[in-house]
């Protein structure tokens, strides 16, 4: 279990989202269990942006290996991923 | 502003005449065409050319404290003269003048050579001390003011606004340093002292220089600091927008002080954009705004500049350029901007300064600087990127984030293993303090390959030169300020605010000013954590998160466009002086280039209709045309 709440860092999340990507910034609701690359939020070069960002914040570093949907996809998993590791 | 000279025959003795010091003070007549003053001193002479801006009738220069034994002559503002006059004068001193210059003056009276902590301003100050017979030399903190000075052997100093002064002395001989061009073709500037001429030096910005009898003493009296990568102090986003908004609108508050009419640039990018959005909200209903529009839509930004003109409603004048006018008026770019340079982009500046100047404006305010401060280059991003991948040298997911930042990574055809070899130089380098610019620089050093053998010695390395000029403590800091502070202390001062800056502006006699250079907003932002200038890949996010609600979404949202003008297009078989500078016979007889290699060159972009051929060639074009050109006016023409 991570140091950091699920909801402070699902809120992260969600804002990182909606201040980077356009089609983020659009929706009125992001829900955490919805694919962001299916629903069009974020590309896979969009991922690789927010795990840039998720390595810095927390001092991180996640293998090429666990760059996979079941990780990442959606914010649930990511959250999930994120405490994991330890964050 | 204006333009200063002066001679110091501090050894010999030997009187100064105002004789030596016209030509001096009149080759720089660009900057400063209202007027000229002089003051002599037995061994010591000061020239001034004027540019009335503040105090119009009362503000003649040199200006003297109340005893005259001290005398300044001065290029630039002091914005807080106001307020520094407010305070010397509850100590004491008397003013006969309105104007800041004679704020300077009573300022050293009170507090010696400490009297520059005081000025919050753009300046190249000479100050001269007739009791102790000592001449102070300085410049302000990030280099928005030039200053240049030549020691000859018999001891005299001879100093200049530009090195075109100090060459129109007839004292020093023009003849090119190539170790300068070495490092202008590495680094794309000089470290100071060093330039392109030999025996004439730069005084870096943020520096001193005290001359009298007992010698000369440099030092540094302010310097770029930045916490060390765990020393930030845990304070929330809010804290760091409400004050660097503050500042902010201080700063831009005290840049409007002027008894002349001052206007914006507007280029279409968020800095600017933010400067006259405050201008307009806050200052001025009235204001007038400038652009720059290119006939190349790839360089073009007028959609942007006319979605804010329209969103906060100025008086915008624009002026187009095209490959003609870049052309023909690249000839007298060099002229001003005394170095080759690897881009065109000063060009559509000097035009634009010309629009300016023929609008009966003087001084203009610009977004320079937000881009160092706040993170707003792509080469902070690269750095991120690479640290990213770097991480993981292994991965190949890692480096695709590259496209995010140059589509053409995934667009072009050389495919992902030339791109990956690229970026991929030197890669887990990570402990390099110049990590950040080691790419640049390399690609940039390949230029030289067009220089004849062994004219640019090939020995020479200019890493040394960099290491003693650069801080010692840069590996202390965070990465992001690491590369930072290597913009703000080379590429800001050495292109950005002097080629690209003051000398095209004062080519035209209108006078820059730069909100985002206040040394208030400077240090508060060195102290922002680097999560809120750069977050993920959004540049310059704390000021995305104070002005958004001012400025258009298309304009805050907007990525970057660096500020580019094309190269090739504008240069070659075109029937102009730069043009001209690729004939052979001028080539050969120059003597710098291999004229194959610029044949083959020029060749290529015939065959390729004038379209770029890549970065490096395009840099190539650019560093022959102007090193020819600092030949043809400066050694050939001598045209002072």
């Amino acid at each position: 279990m991570g140091s950091v709440q699920s909801a402070t860092l699902t809120d992260l999340i969600i804002t990182f989202l909606r201040e980077n990507f356009i089609a983020a910034r659009s929706l009125k609701e992001i829900k955490t269990d919805e694919s962001l690359l299916d629903s069009g939020i974020i590309d896979s070069t969009g991922i690789l942006e927010l795990i840039m960002f998720l390595e810095d914040k927390f001092n991180i570093t996640i293998e090429d290996e666990e760059l996979m949907p079941e990780n990442l996809d959606t914010i649930q998993n990511l959250v999930s991923f994120l405490s994991s590791k330890g964050v | 502003m204006c333009g200063i000279t002066g001679i110091y025959r501090v050894k010999s003795g030997e009187p100064v005449s105002k004789q030596e010091l016209i030509p001096m003070t009149e080759a720089l007549r660009h900057r400063g065409p209202d007027e000229y003053g002089y003051y002599i001193n037995g061994n010591l002479g000061l020239g001034h050319s004027r540019l009335s801006i503040i105090d119009l009738s009362g503000g003649s220069q040199p200006v003297y404290n109340e005893d005259k034994s001290i005398c300044v002559v001065f290029n630039g503002e002091i914005f807080n003269y106001i307020e520094l006059r407010e305070l010397l004068q509850t100590k004491g001193h008397r003013f006969y003048t309105s104007g800041d210059t004679e704020t300077i003056v009573h300022a050293y009276e009170e507090f010696g050579a400490d009297f520059v902590d005081h000025l919050n301003g753009q300046f190249a100050i000479a100050l001269w001390d007739v009791k102790k017979r000592e001449l102070i030399l300085t410049r302000d903190r990030v280099g928005i003011l030039p200053l240049y000075y030549s020691l000859l052997n018999d001891g005299t100093i001879i100093f200049a606004s530009e090195m075109k002064g100090i060459l129109a002395s007839g004292l020093i001989h023009p003849e090119i340093d190539f170790a300068g061009v070495n490092q202008v073709f590495s680094l794309w500037v000089n470290i100071p002292p060093r330039t392109v001429f030999k025996g004439i030096n730069e005084l870096a910005p943020g520096k001193m220089l005290t001359i009298s009898e007992s010698g000369i003493k440099e030092r540094r009296y302010w310097g770029y600091i930045f916490p060390g990568i765990n020393e930030y102090e845990d304070k929330p986003l809010s804290y760091y927008t409400s004050r660097l908004e503050e500042l902010i609108y201080d700063s831009v508050k005290l840049r409007l002080r002027a008894d002349v009419t001052v206007a914006s640039y507007l280029s279409g990018g968020l800095d600017s954009s933010i400067v006259s959005a405050l201008v307009k909200k806050h200052h001025n209903r009235d204001l007038v705004t400038f652009s720059v529009g290119f006939s190349d839509e790839a360089f073009d930004e007028r959609a942007w500049q006319m979605e804010m003109v329209n969103h906060i409603g100025t008086d915008h004048r624009m002026v187009n350029a095209d490959y003609d006018s870049i052309s023909a008026s690249f000839s007298e770019v060099i002229f001003h901007a005394e170095k080759p340079m690897i881009r065109s982009a000063p060009a559509p500046l000097f035009i634009l300064s010309r629009l300016v100047r023929e609008n009966g404006i003087k001084v203009v305010l610009t977004g320079e600087g937000a881009d160092e401060f706040f993170g707003g280059y792509n080469i902070f991003k690269e750095d991120m990127i690479r640290r990213f991948w770097a991480r993981n040298p292994e991965s190949v997911k890692r480096p695709k984030l590259l496209s995010a930042l140059y589509p053409y990574v995934s667009r072009s055809g050389r495919g992902n293993a030339f791109w990956n070899s690229f970026f991929g130089k030197g890669l887990t380098d990570t402990g390099n303090p110049h990590y950040s610019h080691s790419i640049r620089w390399g690609n940039t050093s390949q230029v030289k390959r067009f220089f004849n053998d062994g004219l640019l010695d090939e020995g020479y390395d200019a890493a040394s030169e960099l290491e003693e000029y650069l801080s010692q403590d840069i590996m202390k800091w965070h990465p992001l300020c690491r590369a930072q502070y290597l913009e703000a202390s080379l590429f800001l001062p050495g292109y950005l605010l002097s080629s690209q800056g003051d000398r095209m502006l004062m080519a035209n006699s209108v006078e820059g000013r730069f909100p985002f250079l206040d040394h208030r907003v400077i240090e508060f932002a060195a102290t922002i954590p680097p999560e809120y200038k750069i977050r993920g890949l959004n540049e310059k996010y704390i000021l995305k998160k104070i002005y958004g609600g001012i400025l258009p979404e298309s304009i805050s949202s907007r990525p970057k466009q660096p500020y580019r003008a094309p190269i090739a297009r504008s240069f070659i078989d075109r029937d102009t002086i730069a043009s001209s500078m690729f004939d052979g016979d001028t080539i050969r007889r120059y003597g710098y280039f291999n004229p194959e290699s610029v044949e083959l060159l020029l060749n290529k972009y015939r065959k390729n209709n004038g379209t770029s051929t890549g970065e490096r060639n395009d840099m190539a074009i650019a560093g022959i045309v102007s090193m020819q050109l600092l030949h043809h006016h400066f050694i050939e023409k001598r045209s002072l």
